[in-house]
């Protein structure tokens, strides 16, 4: 039974490390705000979820589990207000979101996403 | 594997960071500065399962909330909420082809 | 009046899972410290249908683990397209309509969108919803009303 706990622990923190990493990578490498937005949705919820669950595995005492399940629910409601708050801030101040055409206008010119979606 | 999942998340960090400095925009540094923030929250979490001390959990929810706020005080500060809303909704809709 | 019990009850239910210590002291620090807060929300007169659901959390359970599941499929989908570089995704911006009634229903539906990786709410006008995507197949995925119907029916069970 310890064995196959420590083993499932492992695991899922081992996919969350991953999603952590994808995250990062993401938000360094898509070209404007909002697709960035995306990169890091992905470590607000399914990596958090993944390594907080990976941790769950490893204690078997109640208090530190509901704990753990606390800051995964409160992390889950507060990540869809932040960046609901950020995404309606940036449309509101006119930050213009790259679309398919100018996505394909940039392939051809060597222009960086960068510059197109600063305001 | 806890050890792994720390120096993960350490190196999602300094990507953040980076995004942080070099962002072009003030809002993509608010988002990276937001989820260096829930970073934070999981290293703590790990560190204190490291250690053996998983009363660190309680500092992880309190940074979790106060995270929270400073991104939305920051974003009252940037002015987001004087702008009009439906004109420039309208506005943004028309560039979508 | 049953939403001010039902605040209480999670207030209580909060402190006695987070504190860990059961002697006298504490728990009548506890017992003031949620009287106070109840007493403030009351004056600011927050405490209604709006922020404590209480006629819809017997639905909640089944629509979170719909929800979970389109979690991590929509988080399989952006993590594929971070690794698979910016050449394949194409981004969307589109004002889908709502079919809620209500506000809370609204905001259920809107947090739901968020909360999926692949495309976030930007603005909430009436009954219009401005959604971002990253790629376009999810825009489609929103139109085609499945997530819509679901928060619809949550919202009307009760």
């Amino acid at each position: 039974m310890e064995g196959v706990l420590s083993l499932l622990s492992a695991f899922f923190l081992l996919i969350g490390s991953f999603l952590c990493l994808s995250g990062g990578v993401g938000i360094l490498r898509f070209p404007d705000f909002y697709t960035r937005m995306h990169a890091a949705g992905v470590t607000d919820t399914l990596a958090a979820t993944m390594i907080l669950i990976g941790l769950m595995l490893q204690n078997p005492e109640m208090l530190v589990i509901i704990k753990l399940i606390l800051i995964l629910l409160m992390t889950l409601f507060i990540s869809p207000a932040a960046s609901h708050a950020l995404g309606q801030a940036a449309a509101l101040n006119n930050l213009p979101p790259l679309v398919n055409v100018q996505i394909k206008d940039l392939e051809k010119g060597s222009a960086s996403g960068d510059k197109t979606s600063k305001s | 594997m806890v050890i792994a999942a720390t120096l993960a998340i350490l190196v999602a960090m300094i990507l953040a960071v980076i995004r942080a400095v070099v962002g072009p925009s003030l809002y993509d540094r608010i988002l990276a500065v937001n989820m260096f923030g829930t970073k934070t929250v999981l290293l703590i979490s790990l560190l204190g399962f490291m250690m053996g001390r998983p009363e660190f959990l309680d500092i992880a929810m309190v940074y979790a909330l106060i995270n929270f706020i400073s991104v939305i005080g920051v974003l009252r500060l940037s002015d987001a909420f004087n702008a009009k809303h439906n004109g420039q909704v309208a506005d943004l809709v028309k560039r979508d082809p | 009046m049953r939403h001010k019990i039902s605040l209480s009850i999670i207030l209580i239910v909060f402190w006695l899972l987070n504190s860990g210590h059961y002697n006298y002291l504490i728990l009548a620090l506890g017992a003031a410290s949620i009287a106070i807060v109840v007493l403030i929300a009351h004056r600011m007169d927050v405490v209604d249908h709006e922020s404590q659901t209480i006629h819809l959390s017997l639905e909640y359970p089944r629509f979170g683990l719909w929800l979970i599941k389109e979690i991590v499929v929509a988080n399989l989908t952006v993590v594929k397209h971070i690794w698979l570089g910016n050449k394949t995704i194409t981004p969307t911006v589109k004002v889908i309509k709502a079919s809620q009634t209500t506000d809370v229903g609204k905001v259920i539906y809107a947090n739901s969108i968020t909360l999926t990786p692949g495309t976030v709410t930007l603005g909430l006008v009436n009954d219009e919803i401005m959604v971002h995507a990253l790629i376009q197949e999810n825009i489609v995925a929103l139109e085609s009303g499945d997530m819509d119907s679901r928060v619809s029916r949550l919202e009307q069970s009760w």
